[in-house]
């Protein structure tokens, strides 16, 4: 049975309101959770779920008598959010690290992807910029053992762009030797054929340089492509969803 | 960046690659100077674009009489040459090279280029020369020879001999042939080339190796180092919006479409064009304004996107790492007041300093509209541009 907390137990869901938090708080209510209520600041008053939603921990355990909670806010707030928890008296906090790793080619196309995630509250263990040039001095397929080695990284995010073969030969390794999911992108579909697009490495010259032909090769080994930048946040959160994920446990 | 064939085999000449004896020209009187002083019945007169194929498209004359050579020069110099390789609005001829004709036993192709796969310098021969290395690849994949160099030793005599014997050629050309490759191998390491392409290496019929015409290229990122090439940079073979932004630092790639890019990072700029793509609009340019955007560059950047008169909106995408949304807010509001923007703009920020950016943008009382994601901002600005056509 389990050890810590029991059907009776009264959970609160701290970020109860935003995506992560609904989502969970769904699926918690859904396999029998008590989920007396949640935490969101400034939405005090307000019911979801068919919960009442308060401003403070301390209301909703003054409230509803909750004695456990479930942090799911982004990972600035996460360390202000269990301190509330411990103030208000829960006896038991339960929250997600980052999960992701997340390795590509352009730095900024990196910021855009850890903010979608950072905004859905999927955390990040570690992002590597590999750079543009036609040769790195790391590749895909040297980050991609690295976070299939690390047990915190429960995903990855791989971040191509046109001109070169590596995102292919990543691919392989994916399919041969990784047992994670991979979610990736290649940038560069309106690129056009011999032109240097900023960064040195990112020309179409041969074969399997362009965005299409790319993110086809990633497809066929295995990898879910997202469909355009602006999904790779839900891209990776859908794939995670789909993980069975390891909460990690502070008990006081 | 590229340069011309004369420029090539003057730069390769000095790494003891053999060439056929000429010399450029810009008008037809200093041609045939050149041909008198080089001496011989018969002499080339090659147009100089950056852009090959250029024999078939009348790029290239043979001439016997000084008037030949005169009459060439006039037909070539201030006329734009169209080629299977220029695009339709092809490249203007300011320079001729003026060569010896030679008569030719064999041509063979020698290319250095840089494999990303093998992460190495690769050497690769074929014994028909001529013809583009993608049209040899596909006709006669197996005749390709390759010569994978080691980076720490650099290229070895005895690889250049492999290939020169793998050619099919006599001992003597087989030495000729090597010192040609090796020498070209240096230049290329030397001088932050990109490629270096030798085609034909043609065997005339009294037995001498000669790189025939030759094409290189270089990393731009290396010519800091290397004045003595980047000093080579003919402007006049190059969009100008593209030399432009060039010289401000900017990194522009002019399309066909009408809806203007100013972004930060060549990843996100591309990713920001395939999303305008997604929303149903098509990019009218690639602009990455790079880390540390100045209000100055941001200007300059403002003016260079607005020269293309297809331009219907303007997308500005920028997440700051590096870079501080203040300062591109400022230079945003700036270039607004300062260059004249007939058409809608959507700026989205992000990343340091984005509230102080935004803050900026709405206090400046400008029409700027603003989007927070990256799939806000391609949908606004394709939707502006939409209302600019029907209004």
């Amino acid at each position: 049975m389990s050890i810590l907390l029991d059907e009776k137990t009264r959970v609160i869901v701290q970020g109860f309101t935003g995506d992560k938090g609904t989502f969970h708080a769904r699926e918690m209510i859904a396999y029998g959770t008590n989920v007396v209520g949640g935490v969101t600041p400034g939405k005090g008053g307000s019911e979801h779920l068919g919960r009442p939603v308060f401003n403070t921990v301390k209301e909703a355990v003054e409230s509803t008598g909750a004695a456990a909670s479930l942090v799911l806010v982004p990972a600035p707030f996460c360390a202000d959010a269990i301190m509330e928890a411990a103030d208000a008296g829960i006896r038991l906090v339960v929250t997600i690290r980052g999960a992701v790793g997340v390795v590509t080619r352009s730095g900024t196309l990196g910021y855009e992807a850890a903010s979608q995630m950072k905004a859905l509250g999927v955390g990040i263990t570690t992002s590597v910029g590999i750079g543009g040039d036609p040769i790195n001095g790391s590749s895909f397929v040297d980050m991609l053992a690295l976070f299939e080695q690390d047990p915190e990284t429960k995903a990855v995010v791989m971040i191509g762009e046109i001109g070169g073969p590596q995102e292919a030969d990543a691919a392989m390794f994916v399919k041969e030797q990784m047992t994670k999911p991979v979610i990736g992108y290649v940038a560069g579909l309106t690129a056009p054929k011999g032109r240097r697009m900023g960064h040195a490495g990112a020309i179409i010259s041969a074969f399997g340089d362009t965005a299409a032909e790319k993110a086809e090769i990633m497809r066929s080994a295995g990898l879910t492509v997202a469909p355009s930048p602006a999904e790779l946040g839900s891209t990776v959160a859908e794939a995670l969803a789909r993980q069975p994920s390891r909460p990690v446990m502070v008990e006081r | 960046m590229e340069i011309h064939e004369y420029q090539a085999k003057e730069l390769l000449t000095a790494f003891g690659v053999p060439v056929p004896k000429g010399g450029v020209a810009y008008s037809a009187d200093q041609a045939v100077y050149r041909a008198t002083e080089i001496g011989g019945l018969r002499w080339v007169v090659k147009a100089q674009i950056h852009a090959g194929a250029r024999g078939k498209a009348g790029g290239i004359r043979l001439c016997s009489t000084d008037a030949d050579v005169r009459q060439a020069v006039k037909e070539l110099l201030g006329k734009t040459l169209v080629t299977a390789q220029t695009g339709p609005e092809g490249l203007p001829v300011h320079r001729v090279l003026v060569e010896q004709a030679l008569p030719i036993d064999r041509e063979l192709y020698v290319g250095l280029v840089l494999d990303r796969k093998r992460e190495r310098i690769v050497v690769v021969a074929h014994p028909h020369g001529g013809m583009e290395i993608e049209e040899i690849a596909q006709r006669e994949p197996a005749a390709i020879l390759r010569e994978v160099v080691e980076p720490a030793v650099g290229m070895q005599a005895f690889q250049a001999r492999e290939l020169g014997f793998g050619l099919g050629l006599a001992p003597p050309q087989v030495n000729q042939a090597a010192t040609a490759i090796l020498g070209a191998y240096q230049a290329f390491r030397e001088l932050d080339a990109t490629m270096v392409e030798i085609n034909p290496l043609v065997v005339t019929k009294d037995g001498q190796v000669l790189a025939l015409d030759v094409k290189m290229s270089f990393d731009d990122n290396a010519m800091f180092r290397r004045p003595n090439v980047a000093e080579l940079r003919d402007y006049a073979q190059e969009d100008p919006r593209e030399a432009e932004a060039a010289e401000h630092g900017l990194n522009y790639v002019a399309l066909d479409g009408d809806i203007g890019c100013i972004i930060n990072g060549a990843g996100l700029a591309m990713a920001t064009m395939d999303m305008i793509k997604h929303a149903g609009g098509e990019p009218a340019n690639f602009l990455d304004i790079g880390g540390g955007a100045s209000p100055d560059r941001v200007a300059a950047a403002f003016r260079l996107v607005l020269s293309d008169k297809n331009v219907r909106a303007i997308l500005v995408n920028v997440f700051a790492g590096i870079n501080r949304c203040d300062w591109v807010a400022q230079g945003v509001v700036q270039a607004v007041r300062e260059v004249r923007v007939p058409v809608p703009l959507v700026v989205r920020l992000a990343g340091t300093n984005v509230e102080e950016g935004r803050r900026i943008l709405k206090e400046s009382g400008l029409q700027i509209h603003t989007a927070d994601t990256l799939s806000e901002a391609a949908e606004r600005v394709v939707a502006a541009r939409d209302a600019g056509l029907a209004a």
